[in-house]
């Protein structure tokens, strides 16, 4: 995919807010002193009026997006993945998730493809800790056509929404007319090999590799899920018959994110062969994000490499 | 209303309160007696309210930040007509509306759950925020502990609201210097209280959270005071009303048993006749 437009997710989701400022008067957006980074500065432009800068307090942020909530606004509070979902989990959990408040969570610089700031602002986490929060909705988008529609989508659905985003520009590959539904995945492409699930960067990653291992001999279906929760089984369940062989990629840990939602799933409901590809219960480091996601094996010839391994064992 | 008929529901309140941790065998009886007068001058006298219309956009919020002391909210609410006195009983029973800390997903007329402390406040500033975006004249109110000062969000929440001069908030904090594991100044001193909300950009006013002419004058000059939000400290007694409990930082988590229960229960039947004497 080397001469496709790439745009980091972050930046759709900025723009995104700020088309969605100017039809619908209720929605206020709240950051934590990162509006540059997380481009909710589009909206606080245009809607100066309903732009809120709650400075670097994250735990007061997802408070302050309660009380708005329960007063009949639509707040966005946007930080960094590590700050939403890490320092503020329990805020998000007791002040949002509890009381199942309308709050949306846009949480930008997720996992590694942070790059240079290195492991203390890579959170490999964040989706595992809020896929436990019960009636939490976690969306994780693939590119930018997918993060536009899904941060619409989330401003329609009432009730708590986890986004995740990403600083680093990946490749746009999505049908630009795509249907996109909470708690639907979609065949991106078929295959009767094996499966890859795969959710955020890793599904165009997904994509690369799928085409390499077709001049191999084998035809790997690949499944986008972007909504973690609650994650369409019903697509899960039916690749996973077709294949019998599951692999998953996502740019996060591989304990209790993808992986962990479609083991969940597969274990219980069709017990198959499964690999799980992310970052390996370990921290990141400093690097470039491409350097990043080539050393963990998150770019379609890391992925290739693992399915290969797995179809062959 | 003047104040003898506050104090007299004010005193059923407190029955409530002890009927309600005598019947869970479990809850937090000292700072729900301590924060009573204010709950019950702020449900009967200071705020917009009405049971019939729990979701009325334009009433005043109530958040109890301190959300163990929800004896106290439930009671007043009972005595204001949400739920029944004797629903009361249920409180933390397995089914029942009362959880042990505020569920707005269980029970109506509650503006937020809460429970966790240091969260309260930080959602009454989002309401307060919400109503000068919608140009609106509620306001809102919410209820800490003084050992919940401790916890940091407080402070992230009270900077938010004097920066962004949150006039229609007002934060109550029930000053009964007693914390699970003793004297606030031993624990942890959050002391000078009146200070830290003075240099957070806060109006304050201090005063006797048992006297009804001094909550009344401070929720007056709350209301009058523009440009920034309104700290109410209100020095209390903890288990205030119930002999044994007043002052004892063991009845902080407490249930009473048979006997202490009966005891109590005379201790408020007492001063209940004083007022109708």
């Amino acid at each position: 995919m080397g001469d496709i437009k790439k745009v980091a997710t972050r930046e759709s989701y900025g723009h995104a807010l700020e088309e969605l400022g100017a039809v619908n008067s209720n929605i206020v957006v709240l950051d934590a002193d990162l509006k540059e980074s997380t481009r909710t500065c589009y909206f606080a432009k245009q809607f100066p009026e309903r732009f809120y800068d709650c400075g670097i307090a994250e735990g007061n942020m997802m408070g302050i997006a309660a009380g708005l909530a329960a007063a009949g606004k639509i707040p966005f509070a946007s930080t960094f993945a590590m700050f939403a979902a890490g320092r503020a989990y329990e805020q998000v959990r007791n002040s949002i998730g509890y009381p199942h408040l309308n709050v949306k969570i846009g949480a930008t610089h997720a996992g590694i493809t942070v790059g240079e700031d290195g492991a203390s602002h890579q959170c490999n986490e964040d989706m595992a800790l809020m896929r436990t929060i019960p009636g939490m909705v976690v969306l994780n988008p693939s590119d930018d056509i997918e993060a536009r529609a899904a941060v619409k989508a989330a401003a329609e659905y009432v009730g708590p929404v986890y986004m995740r985003f990403g600083r680093y520009a990946v490749p746009v590959f999505n049908d630009p007319d795509m249907k996109f539904e909470i708690g639907k995945g979609s065949v991106v492409k078929e295959g009767k090999d094996v499966t890859i699930v795969a959710t955020g960067i890793c599904v165009a990653s997904a994509l690369d590799a799928a085409e390499a291992l077709k001049g191999e001999g084998i035809d790997a279906e690949v499944i986008n899920i972007c909504t973690i929760k609650p994650i369409d089984e019903e697509i899960l369940i039916a690749s996973a018959q077709k294949t019998g062989k599951v692999v998953t990629a996502e740019e996060h840990s591989i304990i209790g994110g993808l992986g962990g939602a479609v083991a969940e799933v597969l274990s219980e409901k069709c017990p198959v062969k499964m690999c799980r590809i992310g970052i390996e219960d370990r921290f990141g480091e400093s690097g470039t994000a491409g350097q990043l996601v080539e050393k963990y094996g998150l770019d379609g010839k890391g992925i290739a490499a693992k399915v290969r391994a797995f179809v062959k064992a | 209303m003047d104040n003898l008929a506050l104090k007299k529901i004010a005193n059923e309140v407190r029955k409530g309160v002890v009927t309600a941790v005598y019947s869970a065998q479990a809850g937090h009886p000292g700072g729900s007696l301590s924060a009573t007068d204010i709950d019950t001058f702020l449900f009967f006298e200071e705020m917009n309210v009405d049971p019939a219309k729990p979701d009325d956009p334009d009433r005043d919020r109530f958040v109890l930040s301190k959300g163990h002391t929800a004896p106290a909210l439930y009671s007043v609410m009972a005595q204001k007509g949400y739920l029944p006195v004797e629903e009361l009983k249920t409180f933390r029973h397995l089914g029942a509306r009362l959880q042990g800390h505020p569920s707005m997903q269980y029970l109506p007329g509650l503006d937020m759950s809460s429970g966790s402390l240091g969260q309260g406040i930080s959602a009454a500033c989002g309401m307060a925020l919400a109503a000068k975006i919608d140009k609106k004249d509620y306001r809102v109110y919410t209820l800490l502990g003084d050992g919940e000062l401790e916890e940091g969000q407080v402070w992230e929440a009270a900077m938010f609201a004097g920066a962004k001069k949150l006039d229609n908030l007002v934060v109550i904090v029930d000053n009964n210097n007693l914390q699970i594991d003793g004297n606030i100044e031993d624990v942890n001193n959050p002391k000078p209280i009146d200070k830290k909300f003075e240099a957070f950009n806060f109006h304050v006013i201090c005063i006797d959270g048992h006297d009804f002419d001094q909550i009344r004058a401070a929720f007056a000059e709350a209301r009058n005071t523009k440009g920034m939000p309104t700290a109410i400290i209100a020095a209390t007694t903890k288990g205030k009303g119930v002999s044994y409990m007043e002052n004892n930082a063991g009845w902080h988590g407490k249930a009473p048993n048979d006997e202490q229960y009966a005891t109590a229960m005379e201790d408020l039947d007492a001063i209940g006749a004083a007022l109708e004497a």
